[in-house]
């Protein structure tokens, strides 16, 4: 039998992005003593690669902006499956974590009177994202970790947690192994806060780095832990098509939000197309006020190149569909134009859009003050994922908490740019503070020490078999498929489809080989990943089969409309009794009176 | 497109590993990173690289392109010659885990020591500050580190000479530049730069700064001025005295 290390946490984090620092130094903060364990090396996490900025009604730039606006825009573009509470938790809690970052040493972009400056973005009615420049994720990152490793937090750097272990119905504690060299260690813990990000690996084009295997969304799936709203995953409109090694690499929606626009193989600037009923009265209708609006008018609406991020997505596949699109396959992203509007734009576009700058001229030698950006959707962000309580951000397994992007919730059926950030914030400081509650009402449980070596031997079998696949190969495979039948665009067929295809896929895991020996393995660690990515694609696809109409990220185009009488529902998905995935539907649960009001007022 | 051949450090110590050549196929804009996880999908499935974000943004997938410190994922193909094997080494600078993959725990342990950021009291009751645009600026230089470590693996003091224990390297000698420029930042961090940080070790060679994929003008920026506050400080009394009656 392999031997094993223990540690022993009051509460123990899984992940160490935006949301499980925060949670670490809240829990901290509570007086326990944290274990925080991250995949990759510390300030690696995805959340350093977040560009545009984080949402919070500070109403600096205009004081017509509150929570209350910042609520309403959040369920408008969730489509109102959204948990309301949180959106109104987050909505009121975003501006006082985003002033603490600041306590802590980050240092935001200001306006003329010295306070911090907030950007214009999609579905946000105010400008309302504070932002450094468009390196935002770093700032934020890093504030986090340096102010982190000094609140007496211990972190285990690249760690994988390969299971949640159980002592009746709650966690007790987790199972990973190091990188370096393979061992197995065991975590007790009183808590466990998962905060481990996406799952955009799933798929072939994907602005997610290759942590986004959707571990925190299939270990509390195994856990028993319900997961829902699956079928909503974000394609962000603008992804790099060209050349072809880039592709799925983000730009950023600031440039939308800096006046770029969005044009076809004919110069025609189609978002003003089609512009949806719910957003018909907050969008321009020529492109003079759309220009306004960019440059701070206070009375002009927003272009339609702002509209919600599932919306723009759509709008650029009819037009590679239609053959409109540009010669690689997407379609024209120009910044450069606003030379004709201000004096020393090169200027601007530098200063405002830095890394997107750097990141074109590098890798596409392309220069974005002078020329058009080709650009084409890349699955971004899942707005689906572990149940939680709002208030506490407990999951439905006891003593397991969530935050981050691998919980849901918030976001409903389509999130707006810049709400993840402050979800990280807002809620991982509920789950670290709740999680150190719970840990000290509750004791460390006994490991089963029969439980760790099955799972052991289990995640070492592919070393043993001779003749066995690659495990890289079975991915990319996976991703192929999911990229092909789950995509944008959905249909029944392809999806049942995609179910089965799904099957023989995880037959061929089961039998992956990896060569080698256990030391920073590749091929190992991605035979391990690939049973959360099959998980969580299972748990995609039967959710968007079982949602029979059209409804922000998710779209049939056998059910292209949005069906109010049968579409409200929560999709969820759960492990039966027997091991495999179950879906329902639950009604959603009935808004609070006053926030209904609110969102009447603001209709 | 054309065939490249790589010539890859392999092996978990430098004593008994040594080169492996692979041939890959190449596509157009790839680069150096995008052809390591092609021979690794398809000929060494256990090759160790350590990445996360292939876009510059994560200073994860540092090492050594014929000789040359830099990040394998911005490191296009068609900026190298081609025509002879491109050579990829682990950074030397830190203690080699395999392959590609070197330990650079140490450094996480060197910012941990020093001293942490310290604010002014909040200007205003709901606790905020206001602070100047070009205020701002002045750091964001700075904070745009990615933590890649390559300046520490190019700079000699740590590279040939190890001096590990002696000197915090470029990296955190802007790290700390980045906190003693900091508007609202009140801590002092000198007596440590000058005893226990090393500063007067960097003797200006301005190698850091030629590979930092920031464009962080580390030498002239962050060191240098760092040096100056650290010699007026101890070292001129009269210098300090006049340049404070000159600012007035
Ligand atoms: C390119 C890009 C730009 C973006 N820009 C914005 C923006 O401008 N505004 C905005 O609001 N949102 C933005 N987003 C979305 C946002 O960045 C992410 O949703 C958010 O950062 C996720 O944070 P997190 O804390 O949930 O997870 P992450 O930051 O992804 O961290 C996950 C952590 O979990 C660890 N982990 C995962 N699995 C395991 C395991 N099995 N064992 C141990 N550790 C594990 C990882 O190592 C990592 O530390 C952007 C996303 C991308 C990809
Ligand atoms: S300038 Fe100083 S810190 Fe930079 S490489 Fe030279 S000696 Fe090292
Ligand atoms: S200063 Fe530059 S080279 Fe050094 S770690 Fe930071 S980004 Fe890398
Ligand atoms: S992989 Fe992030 S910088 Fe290269």
């Amino acid at each position: 039998m392999n031997t094993y290390d223990t540690f022993d946490y009051d509460v123990l984090v899984i992940g160490a992005g935006g949301a499980g620092l925060r949670a670490a130094i809240e829990a901290s903060a509570h007086g326990v003593r944290v274990g925080l364990i991250c995949k990759s090396l510390l300030g690696k996490a995805h959340t350093v690669m977040a560009e545009g900025g984080v949402a919070a009604a500070l109403s600096n730039v205009d004081e017509r902006d509150n929570w209350k606006v910042h609520f309403t825009d959040t369920m408008r573009g969730g489509q109102y499956l959204n948990n309301w509470r949180m959106a109104e938790l987050h909505a009121k809690e975003a501006p006082d974590r985003v002033r603490e970052l600041e306590a802590w040493g980050a240092l935001f972009d200001r306006t003329k009177d010295g306070k911090i400056l907030q950007r214009n973005f999609g579905g946000h009615k105010y400008p309302r994202l504070a932002h450094v420049g468009d390196r935002t994720g770093l700032e934020m990152i890093r504030t986090l970790q340096d102010h982190g490793i000094h609140q007496g937090v211990s972190v285990h750097m690249e760690f994988t947690i390969i299971s949640l272990l159980k002592s009746g119905d709650r966690v007790s504690g987790a199972l990973g192994y190091d990188r370096e060299r393979g061992r197995f260690n065991v975590f007790r813990a009183k808590a466990v806060v998962l905060a481990t990000g996406g799952v955009g690996r799933a798929y072939k084009i994907t602005s997610n780095s290759w942590e986004y295997t959707g571990d925190g969304h299939a270990l509390a799936y195994r856990a028993g832990a319900e997961l829902i709203d699956m079928e909503f995953l974000q394609f962000h409109p603008t992804g790099m098509v060209w050349p072809p090694s880039v592709q799925g690499i983000l730009v950023t929606e600031g440039v939308r939000g800096e006046g770029g626009i969005l044009l076809n193989k004919e110069g025609r600037r189609f978002m003003f197309d089609d512009i949806p009923d719910l957003y018909r009265n907050q969008t321009a209708d020529n492109e003079e006020e759309g220009w306004r609006y960019t440059q701070g008018d206070r009375n002009a609406r927003r272009p339609p190149e702002l509209l919600t991020r599932d919306h723009v997505a759509r709008c650029i596949v009819r037009e590679i569909k239609a053959g409109r699109g540009s010669p690689h396959g997407g379609v024209f992203l120009d910044i450069s134009w606003i030379k004709e509007k201000i004096p020393n734009a090169a200027e601007v576009i530098k200063k405002k859009l830095p890394s997107m700058y750097h990141q074109f001229k590098k890798l596409a030698d392309i220069d974005i003050t002078k020329e058009p950006m080709e650009v084409g959707p890349t699955t971004h962000y899942m707005m689906g994922g572990i149940r939680v309580n709002a208030d506490t951000q407990m999951s439905t397994v006891p003593g397991l908490f969530a935050a981050g992007e691998c919980a849901a919730g918030l976001h409903g059926a389509n999130r707006l740019g810049g709400n993840s950030l402050s979800d990280l914030l807002v809620f991982g400081k509920r789950a670290g503070e709740h999680a150190a509650l719970f840990a000290k009402e509750h004791g460390f449980e006994t490991i089963d020490d029969a439980r760790i070596k099955s799972i052991v031997d289990e995640s070492l079998r592919p070393f043993e078999r001779t003749g066995g696949e690659n495990p890289f190969q079975v991915q990319y495979d996976l991703q192929d498929m999911m990229q092909d039948l789950v995509g944008i665009v959905r249909n029944e067929a392809e999806m049942q489809q995609a179910v089965t295809e799904l099957k023989k896929l995880q037959e061929r895991a089961q039998n992956v080989k990896v060569v080698g020996n256990r030391e920073y393995n590749g091929g190992w660690h991605t035979a391990l990943d690939l049973q959360n990515l099959l998980a969580v694609s299972e748990a995609i696809a039967l959710a968007a089969l079982q949602r029979k109409e059209s409804r922000g990220a998710h779209f049939r185009e056998d059910y292209p409309a949005k069906d109010d009488q049968n579409g409200k529902f929560n999709s969820v998905v759960r492990i039966s009794a027997d091991g495999q995935m179950e879906i329902r539907k639950d009604p959603l649960p009935e808004i609070r009176e006053d926030l209904k009001e609110i969102i009447a007022e603001m209709k | 497109m054309a065939t490249v051949s790589f010539t890859i450090f392999r092996g978990n110590s430098p004593d008994t590993g040594g080169f492996e050549t692979y041939s890959t196929e190449t596509d157009e804009g790839m680069v150096v990173l995008d052809a390591v996880h092609k021979i690794q999908a398809e000929q060494a499935n256990d090759l160790s690289v350590r990445w996360n974000c292939k876009a510059g943004k994560c200073g994860s997938c540092s090492a050594e392109i014929n000789g040359m410190p830099r990040l394998m994922c911005m490191t296009r193909l068609s900026d190298l010659p081609l025509d002879k094997p491109v050579l990829l080494q682990p950074m030397k600078a830190f203690p080699l885990i395999k392959d590609l993959v070197t330990n650079v725990s140490w450094n996480f342990d060197v910012k941990k020591k020093i001293k942490k950021f310290k604010p002014r009291p909040p200007d205003n009751a709901d606790g905020t500050w206001r602070i100047a645009q070009e205020d701002v600026d002045r750091v964001q230089e700075f904070r745009k580190c990615i933590e890649c470590f390559l300046c520490q693996d190019v700079c000699h003091v740590l590279r040939e000479h190890r001096m590990h224990d002696e000197f915090i390297g470029p990296r955190f000698l802007v790290y700390a530049a980045a906190l003693e420029m900091h508007p609202l930042d009140t801590e002092d961090r000198l007596p440590d730069l000058k005893n226990s940080e090393g500063i007067g070790l960097c003797n200006i060679t301005k190698c850091c700064t030629g590979v930092c994929p920031e464009e962080i003008h580390i030498t002239d920026n962050a060191i240098i001025p760092l040096k100056e506050r650290v010699v007026d400080r101890f070292y001129d009394p009269l210098h300090w005295f006049l340049r404070l009656f000159k600012k007035s």
